[in-house]
């Protein structure tokens, strides 16, 4: 073996290779810093050649992970000397030691720039390549123009222009505007006709960066890197130094396919063509050969042409060549293809619709799960699962689970029970997985897990004997996690009851095996424990006095517990169970729960957040696939109606209680209670909910006795009596029902701008809008909700003569949980209250379902409230004088509410309610500017008035006067608030009679007739009081009252 | 950037040549290091555990433990190969072709090979300059510069010539 050129250099690596501990080395180490730091101080009698050898050291000792920080100058210092070696040392160590903001970078700046123009090319290549590597942006602002001149001029050699093209790329990531110079493009075309592979290979990767920052400046450059691919797989004109095993430069051939994927598209057909034939040989003509290295090279350049096909979109005949290839690949033995083809074909999933192909290797891709490096098969089966597959899948990961690595089990269980939810072709057996999860990785089990499935038995009354029984079977197990003891500890207290005929079912005997395994639990499961006990003490009838005695002693235990949660609970239950009758009501079973989003689910996309790849592809397909939805099964469990969704989204619990009223119609009319409809809007993230990348859910159908309870003495209000009486026109014919009230549903939207307008059990109908004066955009969201597919969809538009609307193209066919978006543009002409409506129809099954919707582009959307001033409204107020500019209507049958619920509903139409403006404070005063094509922005005044006897109140609005104007006044009388005096004014007349009429409508209490035709919207939804129905949105407090 | 870093790591896991692509602190290189070298040796123990057993039981079944070469850390890919005792462990981002890394280290050994004939691990730890040389005409701010090892090598041969 032949020794360095130093040889205190290589005395000194092998004395520190022979230290025989750590704590050897460092003191070797010590040593010889102290000695470096020594010879640099007296500078002036070191030689050049000592001088390098330091700086050598000082690089080996950085390199074992010991801090260096000194004699960074002495590095610099040497890219000054005159001759090659010792400069060359200056250069290299001065790249590993220092970073781009390093002072004393900045001072070499100059000699850098002097070896860059200077002739001596070696000196050239070494000042480049420092630069590349670590040159900031000061070097960007002072060498580019020096560097962009070496890399095109042919004068040079190609060992200075390759460097050149790399250190270029360097300075263009520290400041963009190096190459933003006129003309770069062309240059950038014609560097590609190069022929020399290094400068060509360097240039590629210039290439790369620039357009992945801005393909369309470089469209000359694309047929260039067809033909490099065509020279390169034809083999012509290739150095056989730049064949590897027989490959033509198999990293550039990548390089540039890889830039190719930077274009969107290739849109010449020869250069398509071209392409095309290079890459069908690529994919045909790569043969497994023994060489290692060779096959390597050859699957490298392979693999990429996938990517690059992927990304052309080629015909569905090329992409299924993919995938049989890819199908190859994961039966191989060699590990890193079996890997690469994984992750090509997870990637080939999201791009293209082949995923029928892909299923067909769904047992190979098991097989591949028992690999070591199972992720790979992990993410391609949890990316490939659905309904007609997950069955299969998820029993897979259940079954790996047990002899999967420590390390992936976390993982492996999350996304086990994330597809079971997601795909559960029944929800028997979403428990069933759930259950297993917990039984063979209960550590890996996130609480989340067991929460959700908590969740579901609560929502489903068919499930929650088969979960109780269940729960009842794994607490036998001698050994059970303490996860599987706290969620069955919980099923069985809230269900245990329903398994009473069945042996060893007894309350007793349910309080004895779960009470076997408390000594084994932690403090965290104690309460739940403790919960279930008085439950179960509650449902043992008759009384039990053995078993009161028992767990009335563990009570009295814990009462004294220094765990504050256990403590309460305790002395409360305790306290609680000696009320009698009182501890039925009071411990009743847990209210259904709210629909909400998984936690797991939001948990997986958070995880994926992290390793988002930023590859071109990926990209792509994230673009594609964001306005795919993901629906709930809606399967009836065990042959039963469809009332149990896996719901997978939240829905704010207001309009659930309004789905109750249609789902349990008959349950709740038949015991004589009524759900309370909550008059609030649904909360503002509704959107969020329903437009996300997970939108809709089914609701549970709820007992009405729960509303009652929560609601006592509302139930009775005659406002909801037939809230869902108002049957779209043609309604009566199908056979599917609607979920929740259409017309309650129309309504809340006529006050926001986003939320449901239609839902059945096939479908939900969601609307996005945005108002700008008179136009309107509106998204509707089409979402099947089925497993199949909904056929002949068909979406008409049945506009006013004051409304242009125009529906962007429905398609046919809406794919199984797909969610189909439909841009609608309204532009409002003149004013009216008529209303578009949507008729809407698709074929399930053998049933046509047909709706007419009334869509949300009322009046009130063209409004923009607008304050106004005392000083501006009363003369403006009074110019308006009289009919027709000027209408007054004494309103009756007026809906009862406070004074400032009136403002609220005035506000949410965006009528600006301007207090303190009537000198009456009961007085409202409010105004507007309406926007229509022809009328432009006109304001509008509101005043109503109370009529009390001997007093106005003012209660409208008014607006100033820019063009037309419309002002309101409405006055009401404060004892009987169903009467009021509404005056409207305007400067058009039309605009102040429907405005009028509008605000009326909203105001009138109109008893709805049933089946009545036409756009009389109900009134009710929109006006009751809120306090006393507060508590129903909030579901924490819904529990508080019930507990 | 493609390529992050590069080291060449003995079995006991002694760094004997680092280069970075992008600044890494001192802190962070000696926490990194450490980390992703215990990874990739833990694999290749596996690895070597499994082949033992291929003797005893049935060697199709046991063949499929072999572990590909490239391992997923934190938001990037570490491409590895082992020579005897020295493992290259090349840090990249999660798009760059793995395979055409795999033997782009190949080519780095070769070229070493070509120059100190039979390499091993001694020649890049006392020639840790001439490794530096090689690394710097093949590698420039994680792109790949040259591959042809008579190009990558003049300069080195230029240099003995001087000394």
């Amino acid at each position: 073996m032949a020794l360095s050129g130093m040889r205190g250099l290589s005395v000194f690596i092998s004395d520190v290779r022979n230290c025989p501990n750590k704590e050897q080395e460092r003191l070797r180490v010590d040593k010889e810093l102290g000695n470096v730091r020594t010879r640099f101080k007296n500078e002036k009698g070191l030689t050049p050649y000592e001088k390098k050898k330091y700086v050598w050291k000082m690089l080996y000792i950085y390199m074992l992970g010991y801090d260096v920080d000194f004699g960074h100058m002495e590095a610099v210092s040497l890219i000054s000397a005159p001759k090659y070696p010792e400069k060359q040392v200056g250069y290299i160590v001065t790249a590993c030691l220092l970073n781009e903001n390093h002072d004393f970078l900045r001072l070499a700046i100059n000699t850098v720039r002097n070896d860059i123009i200077g002739r001596n090319e070696t000196f050239q290549c070494l000042a480049l390549t420092m630069v590349g590597n670590i040159g900031g942006r000061e070097f960007a602002e002072s060498l580019a123009p020096d560097v962009q001149k070496l890399l095109i001029s042919s004068s040079y050699r190609p060992l200075v222009r390759k460097k050149a093209a790399l250190c270029l790329l360097r300075l263009y990531r520290k400041n963009p505007d190096v190459v933003n110079v006129d003309g770069w493009a062309d240059r950038m075309a014609q560097l590609l006709d190069e022929r020399d592979l290094g400068v060509l290979t360097s240039s590629m990767s210039l290439l790369v960066a620039l357009v992945s920052n801005h393909y369309d400046a470089y469209w000359s450059c694309l047929p260039k890197c067809v033909k490099i691919l065509e020279r390169l797989a034809r083999n012509q004109d290739i150095p056989q130094e730049y064949t590897y095993y027989g490959i033509p430069s198999p990293w550039l051939q990548v390089k540039t396919m890889r830039a190719l994927q930077y274009f969107p598209t290739v849109e010449d057909p020869n250069t398509r063509r071209s392409l095309f034939e290079v890459l069908q040989r690529i994919l045909m003509g790569t043969d497994v050969v023994k060489n290692v290295n060779k096959n390597n090279a050859s699957h490298a350049v392979l693999f990429e042409a996938l990517a690059l096909v992927m990304h052309l979109d080629a015909e569905k005949e090329m992409m299924s060549q993919c995938v049989a290839l890819l199908g190859k690949f994961i039966a191989v033995r060699e590990p890193n293809i079996r890997y690469l083809g994984l992750e090509n074909m997870t990637r080939m999933l999201m791009v293209t619709d082949v995923q029928d192909i892909i299923k067909r290797h769904q047992a190979q891709i098991i097989t591949s799960l028992k690999d070591p490096d199972i992720r790979r098969a992990l993410d391609l089966l949890y990316g490939m699962c659905d309904v007609s597959n997950a069955k299969d899948i998820v029993e897979e990961l259940l079954q790996y689970l047990s002899t999967a690595d420590f390390a992936m089990r976390e993982e492996l269980s999350l996304k086990a029970a994330i597809l079971a939810e997601k795909f559960a072709p029944d929800l028997s057996w979403y428990v069933d997985v759930i259950l297993q999860l917990i039984d063979k990785a209960g550590d890996f089990v996130s609480d989340d897990i067991w929460f959700r499935v908590v969740q579901f038995v609560t929502n489903n009354e068919d499930l929650q004997p088969y979960a109780a029984a269940k729960a009842r079977e794994y607490l036998d197990k001698p050994a059970i996690h303490e996860t599987m003891v706290k969620v069955s500890a919980y099923i069985i207290g809230e269900f245990g009851h329903l398994l009473a005929r069945r042996p060893g079912c007894s309350p007793k005997e349910l309080f004895t095996v779960i009470h076997e395994k408390l000594p084994a639990v932690t403090t965290s499961t104690i309460p739940i424990l403790l919960s279930t006990y008085a439950k179960i003490f509650m449902h043992t009838q008759p009384p039990d006095q053995e078993l009161q005695n028992q767990i009335w002693s563990i009570f009295n235990k814990y009462e004294s517990c220094i765990d504050v949660e256990i403590q309460q609970r305790a002395a409360e239950y305790l306290a609680l169970s000696r009320r009698g009758a009182d501890l039925v009501d009071i411990l009743a079973e847990m209210p259904k729960f709210p629909e909400r989003q998984s936690a797991l689910i939001k948990k997986a996309e958070d995880t994926e957040v992290d390793t988002a790849e930023q590859s071109a592809i990926k990209l792509r397909a994230q673009q594609q696939t964001s306005s795919a939805l993901v629906v709930t099964d809606q399967r009836p469990a065990n042959g039963t109606p469809p009332v149990n969704q896996l719901g997978l989204v939240k829905m704010p619990s207001m309009s659930s209680n309004a789905d109750h009223n249609s789902t349990d119609q008959g349950l709740s009319q038949e015991n004589g209670t009524l759900s309370k409809v909550d008059p609030q809007p649904p909360s503002a993230d509704l959107l969020g909910d329903l437009l996300g990348p997970l939108a809709i859910e089914g609701r549970p159908a709820t007992a009405g006795q729960q509303q009652q309870t929560v609601t006592p003495g509302l139930g009775s209000d005659p406002n909801a009596v037939d809230a869902s009486a108002i049957v779209p026109v043609g309604e009566e014919q199908n056979s599917v029902q609607p979920i929740g009230n259409i017309a309650e549903r129309f309504h809340a939207l006529c006050l926001k701008d986003s939320g449901v307008l239609y839902e059945d059990p096939n479908i939900q109908i969601g609307v996005k809008s945005e108002w700008r004066l008179h136009q309107g955009f509106l998204v509707l969201f089409l979402g099947n909700k089925n497993t199949s597919p909904l056929v002949s969809v068909q979406a008409i538009i049945l506009p006013p003569s004051h409304l242009k609307m125009e529906l962007s193209l429905v398609p046919d066919t809406i794919p199984p949980r797909a969610q189909v978006q439909c841009p609608l543009e309204v532009v409002n002409l003149r004013p009216s209250r008529d209303v578009a409506v949507l008729d809407f129809s698709y074929k399930f099954g053998n049933n046509m379902v047909n709706v007419k919707l009334r869509l949300p582009a009322v009046l009130s959307k063209f409004l923009q409230p607008i304050p106004v001033s005392t000083e501006e409204f009363f003369p403006q107020w009074r110019s308006l004088s009289g009919p027709p500019l000027k209408l007054q209507e004494v309103v009756r049958g007026v809906k009862p509410m406070p004074l400032v619920e009136m403002a609220n509903l005035l506000n949410s139409f965006r009528l600006m309610v301007c207090p303190a403006l009537d000198p009456n404070p009961n007085n409202l005063v409010a105004s507007t500017t309406f926007y229509s094509e022809n009328t432009r922005a006109m304001l509008c005044l509101v005043r109503a008035i109370c009529l009390f006897p001997g007093l106005q109140t003012l209660i409208g609005g008014i607006t100033a006067q820019l063009n037309p104007q419309l002002s309101v006044r409405i006055e009401t009388d404060p004892a009987d608030r169903t009467q009021l005096r509404m005056t409207v004014a305007s400067g058009d007349p039309t605009l102040t009679l429907e405005l009028k009429e509008f605000i009326k409508e909203q105001l009138v209490f109109m008893p709805p007739a049933p089946h009545a035709p036409g756009p009389v919207p109900p009134a009710p939804p929109v006006a009751q009081p809120t306090s006393p129905v507060a508590a129903l949105t909030d579901p924490g407090a819904m529990l508080a009252g019930l507990l | 950037m493609g390529i992050r870093f590069i080291l060449m790591v003995n079995k006991q896991g002694q760094t004997r040549l680092a280069q970075y692509y992008e600044y890494l602190t001192l802190e962070e290189r000696r926490a990194l290091e450490p980390e992703i070298v215990r990874k990739c040796l833990a694999r290749t123990e596996q690895q070597i555990l499994c082949k033992a057993v291929i003797h005893v039981y049935d060697a199709d079944v046991y063949l499929y433990m072999e572990q590909c070469s490239f391992v997923e850390h934190r938001n990037y890919k570490i491409v590895y190969r082992r020579y005897a005792s020295l493992f290259f462990l090349v840090g990249v981002d999660n798009d760059e072709n793995e395979l055409a890394i795999l033997e782009f280290i190949h080519l780095l050994v070769e070229t070493m090979d070509r120059h100190f004939g039979n390499v091993c691990e001694l020649d890049i730890m006392f020639h840790l300059e001439k490794a530096h040389f090689m690394l710097e005409e093949m590698v420039m701010n994680g792109c790949i510069v040259e591959t042809n090892k008579s190009s990558i090598l003049a300069p080195i041969q230029l240099m003995d010539k001087m000394n």
